[in-house]
């Protein structure tokens, strides 16, 4: 198995250095998500201002592929539209499914062009038990944006 | 040095490769490995003796009947219990514990009655407490360990008294391997009060000759799947005049003496235990388990585990921001470590482990108020049987190298 897919660099920066810890200066709409199974936990909170989300605060403890997604997720999404954060997410989530094999509109010629950091997540589909984990943040994602006040 | 390498070869899943890497099963104390011996005697007993036991007139019904009693023979004599009516066959530890707390525990408990356990309890001897405890009014009261990951006994004595109605320990840490004296710990129960003491043998049966008849506890219970038997199948151990008072926990065929419309009477010790049809061809695969343990003989597992456990905790200690968490007398625990590796998550230690057939438990081990006390939310977990060898330990050492290259270790 190639493990350097799974620990790129870029991932382990993430999990060492998580972007934005710092609480949200006004509360916003918040979620929380765990995985049982590993202990994996995310708390998140979102400032929605008209249709954007104008602040994310992301902190949690777990394992390498959670973290590191969890922080880029929170760099991904902030100042962007649900609209935007749909389709950021859509694309994100095919990139985990392992039957859309990958799918995710990628372009390999120009790695990182249409999901950032986020696609170094890419390796992971190859490791099926560590889906759950990049795709944590995600779902936890989903939950605050319902919670958030519809414009 | 006990050598066993001689028997990987009974067991050959072993022979499997994954991912290129022959595999090394490092994960006996979640669930063992099976011999041959113990597939081809349940293979055996359902192509040429199956049928359900204790009802039926007819002759394969009275093969497969012998061959159950005979299962419960070989089980009380493997722990040296005093009659084959101790042993009761369930479902496994679980559910032995389950039926303890829910019969033993609603009859014996009144608010303000203590429970006494542990902090390393396995959720299965700790979670049918609590439902107790909640249903009757009783007190769950936690012994803590000592900084060397052993039982505090002088805790023990200060918290036993004749508030304590129930008693119930694990006989080898699932996380820790740690092995609290349950001798001593009988006498200090059965001194300072009524209670009685419930062991759970989950892992200890697997991996320690126990005598019931001179071990201290009042119940025991074990599962056939950590001792190189399948799964589905469990003990219940009980001391006679207990299992006699003990009212069933479940009801249903094999259990009754007479039945009528509003009231029934129950059949003898061991059958009041087991209703419906019990794991048959299960009770088979853990007489043959049993027996493959005798072969090999408890006192040489032992030595074995001991050995080995030596030897990982040994190496182990050579890598670098590697913690271990157990005692650091080997002789006061079993084969199961516990660890962290620097800041590299247990999930990951696991995975870049797999990626090289090596297989480990990675998270909390059901065991989440040992890890909250620890302060830790998971760890990386390696455990040995029987079928385990050095090259077992060297294998899983140079995984843990290459983890901590991966995660670049090495450059800080």
């Amino acid at each position: 198995m190639a493990l350097d897919e799974l620990y790129r660099e870029v991932i382990l920066d993430h999990y060492r250095n998580p972007r934005n810890r710092q609480p949200l200066d006004e509360p916003g709409a918040h979620a929380d998500g765990h995985n049982p199974l590993c202990g994996d936990e995310i708390s998140l909170d979102i400032r929605v201002e008209g249709d954007t989300v104008t602040a994310v605060s992301i902190v949690g403890r777990g394992c390498s592929i959670s973290q590191s997604s969890a922080s880029m997720m929170s760099e991904a999404i902030k100042g962007k539209t649900r609209q935007e954060i749909a389709d950021i997410t859509a694309r994100f989530k095919a990139m985990m499914d392992i039957d859309t094999e990958g799918d995710a509109g990628l372009d390999p010629e120009r790695p990182g062009s249409v999901l950032g950091d986020l696609e170094a997540l890419q390796g992971v589909r190859k490791f099926p038990v560590r889906i759950k984990c990049a795709n944590l943040a995600w779902t936890t994602l989903d939950e605050a944006l319902s919670r958030s006040s519809t414009p | 040095m006990t050598d066993l390498s001689h028997l990987r070869r009974d067991f050959p899943i072993l022979r499997r490769e994954d991912y290129g890497h022959p595999v090394v099963f490092l994960d006996s104390a979640a669930s063992a490995q099976k011999p041959v011996p113990v597939l081809e005697s349940m293979d055996r007993f359902y192509r040429s003796q199956y049928a359900n036991v204790h009802r039926g007139a007819y002759k394969l019904s009275q093969e497969a009947t012998e061959a159950y009693e005979d299962a419960r023979r070989r089980v009380a004599s493997f722990v040296n219990a005093g009659s084959p009516d101790e042993i009761i066959f369930t479902k496994g530890t679980t559910t032995a514990l389950n039926g303890l707390a829910s019969s033993w525990g609603i009859d014996h408990l009144e608010p303000g009655d203590r429970i006494v356990l542990s902090l390393m309890e396995h959720h299965a001897n700790l979670v049918p407490w609590q439902l107790i405890a909640k249903r009757t009014g009783a007190e769950l009261v936690y012994i803590p360990l000592t900084s060397e990951f052993e039982l505090d006994l002088n805790a023990l004595r200060a918290t036993i008294d004749q508030r304590v109605k129930i008693v119930s320990l694990t006989g080898m840490s699932n996380v820790l391997g740690t092995i609290p004296p349950i001798q001593q710990i009988s006498a200090i129960v059965h001194a300072q009060s009524e209670a009685i003491l419930i062991v759970d043998g989950a892992q200890l049966v697997p991996h320690l000759p126990v005598d019931v008849q001179s071990f201290g506890a009042d119940f025991l219970a074990f599962s056939a799947h950590k001792m190189l038997g399948p799964t589905g199948i469990g003990v219940l151990w009980g001391k006679p005049e207990l299992l006699e008072e003990m009212e069933p926990w479940e009801g249903g065929g094999e259990m009754i003496a007479t039945v009528g419309l509003y009231e029934s009477t129950w059949a003898p010790v061991p059958q009041k235990f087991e209703a419906g049809t019990p794991p048959i061809a299960e009770a088979v695969g853990l007489a043959a388990a049993v027996h493959y343990l005798e072969e090999i003989g408890m006192e040489a597992v032992r030595s074995h585990d001991l050995e080995l456990t030596a030897y990982a905790l040994d190496r182990l200690s050579e890598v670098p921001d590697l913690i271990q968490y157990g005692p650091t007398d080997v002789t006061a625990r079993g084969g199961v470590i516990s660890f962290t590796l620097g800041d590299v998550h247990p999930h990951d230690i696991a995975t870049i482990l797999d990626s090289r057939g090596i297989s480990v438990r990675a998270g909390h081990h059901c065991a989440k108020p040992l890890m909250a006390d620890l302060c830790l939310a998971a760890t990386a977990r390696a455990s040995f049987h029987v079928y385990n060898g050095r090259e077992d330990v060297d294998a899983l050492i140079a995984g843990l190298h290459e983890a901590r290259s991966l995660f670049g270790l090495d450059e800080g």
